[in-house]
């Protein structure tokens, strides 16, 4: 045997290496340039390897495998390519599973790479052992386990394969570690086939055409569009789409940046905290045509009262999504660009004028009663509206923007003002807190934009704290952007709401953050007067590298309109 | 209105399918009637037959999300008039008590149970037939005393004339096939 060299030719053509340089080339295969992680004992192979290629695959280490997941996700999310995390087995590999299920909630691709103990030991409650196939199974579009070096191409190609196709989403890879440094003569090819698994449905024109007479035949229709747009890549036709029929488009949470918000028919944003306008009169609407969403619980409100008058075509990739929360009347279970591409010639040219301006009504109706004192406020402490309304201003869109989860989040989305595609990372589905300082590491490596603006609740904040530490070591110029208002915003808000006002457990007492992002050598700046505010946010813009910023923020303030749970959307409330 | 449905799921043979399927009706919180698997008529493809009772609004939803999971190759749910099915019991009893009167007669004239071995100490009988049919049987035997009883869950085969072999090729008309035919239907 020729154990010392690196590479042995077998004659073959093909190169017998370990299983840990085999993952990494196929990491460079599949084109990885950055990959996120955390090191220990199983994954120690891999990692050795990672290092022989550091021209070709930059490893950023987080401070918590958690860390790495949002990062990964974020990165996928702005770059359009798959994230990579990886991690070791036991505590390394459960420490992901939060990530692991964000990016399954938000159909987000990320390759998870995780070390399991020697085969041997496998079922034994070895040191470090988790039945990470096991646990995260109802979270991953797909996952497997290798115990052999030579499984490692075929596992890893399918892996890449499942992530990006069909609705994207995360997979998990566990290698036993003798699998790492077993040796295996190496061939890869990418896979494009898996019998079982079809992510290319053919159209069939028969529902294109059954959705084109209900649009032509529409009096009041609305285009209600999600992240399947984003991830079709299908904003160029939802526009041409929403402008030859004249149709206003509402976006989902996720959907943000899809199309402009400054755009005629843009209709405004819906959900719990969305927009007055495509709310209530998703219940006038006499059609709904939803493209890339899944109506999720949070956009439909009470599903018995939800469109009463509309007939609804549904366009989703994903049949398990087709019907699961609302009867439709036509469904095409197909690519959201696919199917816009063969409807938009089937479509008439229209205009729908007194109906658009029933939108506008109401969004005077929401200016007048919410927005002007949100953004504009004559008085008082500053509110979060306006420092997001003022970053939008300053950034015209030109930035990607991160956000953490409660009222920072829902704020955000109502009032920055989005322009081009993929410029929101958010976590929708999952609502997972501590998202946003992560995120906005692996938003920043995968953007080419400078700025990327991350705003963040002060408990979210501390929940991922420690990335600071990886901000600092590969100075990732991200923008954090505090909204402390001293209280775990949005549950305070549902129990000012729906408990009495017991602010149970939701006060927080917080540190000086300015003195820990000194700490971690971070420009940083603490705003609690309004007239203090645009210079610090001009000063933050300006800077090269990350800083951070922290906004003394309106402790009791309620994000509004609001639908209630249990109400329908048109029940929306503008005060409570 | 609930009702009974038969699942089959023809899926890959890979480790973790049957837990894949399992957690997606432990999350609708319905209660499985039976389960069993076994390989298919299609070499290397495995059929899981799952007997449940829900609605028919739910047992649509659960197929598509079945037929979400990637090495899950399709699925169908039957109500009990679509298909044939079977199931089959095991009964122990007493030599003893089956040799007094004319149990065995009534055992496989009656019920038509076989018996399949038969010892000095104890009998071992085979039913095979529908859920009640061999209840019919246990509640006849009880009377007796059984030294022990199983029942297995329930296969079955489908009236319809389609064949999982005209699935399959659909399917992989669809994808972009780089596998030659008779390497997939072998």
């Amino acid at each position: 045997m020729k154990e010392n060299n690196n590479k042995n030719h077998n004659g073959n053509g093909h190169t017998e290496i370990s299983g840990a340089e085999a993952v990494i080339n196929i990491l460079i295969a599949e084109g990885v340039e950055t990959v996120f992680g955390y090191p220990g004992g199983a994954i120690m192979p891999i990692y050795d390897n990672l290092m022989n290629v550091e021209d070709k695959v930059t490893h950023i280490l987080t401070r918590h495998e958690q860390g790495a997941a949002h990062a990964a996700q974020a990165y996928a999310m702005v770059t359009g390519k798959p994230g990579v995390c990886l991690a070791t087995s036991g505590p390394g590999a459960t420490n992901l599973v939060t990530g692991i299920a964000n990016a399954y909630l938000d159909s987000v691709p990320v390759v998870f790479i995780t070390a399991q103990v020697v085969s041997t030991l496998i079922g034994t409650d070895a040191f470090q052992e988790t039945d990470i196939i096991g646990v995260s199974m109802p979270v991953t579009k797909w996952n497997c386990q290798v115990k052999s070096a030579s499984e490692i191409p075929e596992a890893l190609s399918k892996a890449f394969y499942i992530a990006t196709t069909g609705r994207p989403g995360p997979v998990l890879v566990d290698i036993t570690k003798d699998a790492q440094i077993e040796r295996l003569n190496f061939s890869y090819s990418k896979c494009d086939y898996i019998r079982s698994y079809n992510p290319h449905i053919p159209l069939h024109m028969k529902e294109i055409e059954s959705a084109a007479i209900l649009i032509n035949h529409a009096s009041r229709p609305m285009i209600i569009a999600g992240h399947g747009v984003l991830i079709s890549h299908a904003e160029k036709e939802l526009m041409m789409f929403a402008e030859k029929t004249g149709i206003p488009v509402a976006l989902t949470l996720l959907g943000l940046s899809a199309f402009p918000s400054s755009h005629r028919l843009y209709a405004g944003y819906l959900g719990m905290h969305g927009n007055y306008a495509p709310n209530v009169l998703t219940n006038e609407a006499d059609l709904l045509i939803a493209v890339g969403m899944r109506f999720d619980d949070r956009v439909t409100g009470n599903l018995k009262k939800y469109a009463p008058d509309a007939s609804i075509i549904h366009i989703d990739i994903d049949a398990a999504e087709i019907n699961k929360n609302v009867k439709v009347d036509v469904a095409i279970n197909n690519d959201a660009g696919e199917t816009l591409k063969s409807l938009i010639p089937l479509v008439n040219n229209n205009s729908y004028e007194k109906w658009i301006r029933a939108f506008r009504i109401c969004d005077k109706t929401e200016f007048d009663t919410i927005i002007k004192n949100e953004i504009k406020p004559e008085s008082g402490e500053i509110k979060m509206g306006e420092v997001v309304k003022l970053i939008s201003d300053l950034t015209k869109g030109d930035a990607v923007i991160v956000t953490d989860v409660g009222q920072n989040q829902m704020v955000t989305a109502r009032y920055y003002r989005f322009t081009e595609p993929n410029t929101l990372v958010t976590s929708g589905g999952l609502g997972t807190m501590g998202f946003g300082l992560p995120a906005a590491v692996g938003a920043r490596l995968g953007s080419q934009k400078k700025n990327v603006i991350s705003f963040l609740g002060d408990g979210g904040f501390q929940m991922t704290i420690q990335e600071l530490g990886t901000i600092m070591q590969y100075n990732i110029g991200v923008k954090i952007v505090i909204l402390n208002n001293s209280y775990l915003g949005m549950v305070r808000q549902w129990q000012d709401m729906f408990f009495s006002k017991r602010y149970a457990s939701t006060e927080m007492v917080n540190p000086d953050f300015a003195a820990i992002a000194a700490a971690y050598r971070m420009p940083a700046k603490k705003v609690s007067e309004r007239d203090e505010l645009e210079p610090a946010v001009r000063e933050m813009l300006a800077t090269d590298g990350p800083f951070l910023l922290e906004v003394t923020v309106e402790k009791e303030t309620n994000v509004m309109p609001m639908v209630q749970p249990g109400a329908s959307v048109s029940e929306i409330k503008l005060t409570h | 209105m609930n009702q009974e449905y038969t699942l089959s799921v023809f899926s890959e043979d890979h480790i973790g399918i049957l837990n894949q399927i399992t957690i997606i009706l432990t999350r609708r919180q319905i209660n499985i009637d039976s389960i069993t698997a076994s390989e298919s008529a299609v070499r290397g493809v495995h059929l899981i037959t799952i007997v449940v009772r829900t609605t028919p609004e739910l047992i649509q939803k659960v197929v598509r999300q079945m037929e979400k999971v990637i090495d899950v190759l399709k699925v169908f749910a039957h109500t009990s008039e679509e298909i044939v099915y079977q199931e089959i019991a095991l009964f122990k009893v007493p030599t003893k008590v089956m040799m007094s009167g004319n149990i065995v007669d009534q055992v496989v004239r009656n019920h038509n149970g076989r018996l399949v071995e038969v010892t000095p100490e104890y009998m071992v009988i085979e039913k095979t037939g529908h859920k009640d049919e061999i209840i019919e049987l246990l509640r006849f035997l009880e009377k007796h005393g059984i030294l022990q009883f199983v029942r297995s869950g329930r296969i079955a085969i489908t009236r319809q004339v389609k064949e999982l072999h005209s699935y399959l090729k659909e399917m992989d008309t669809a994808t972009r096939s780089k596998i030659p035919e008779e390497s997939i239907y072998n």
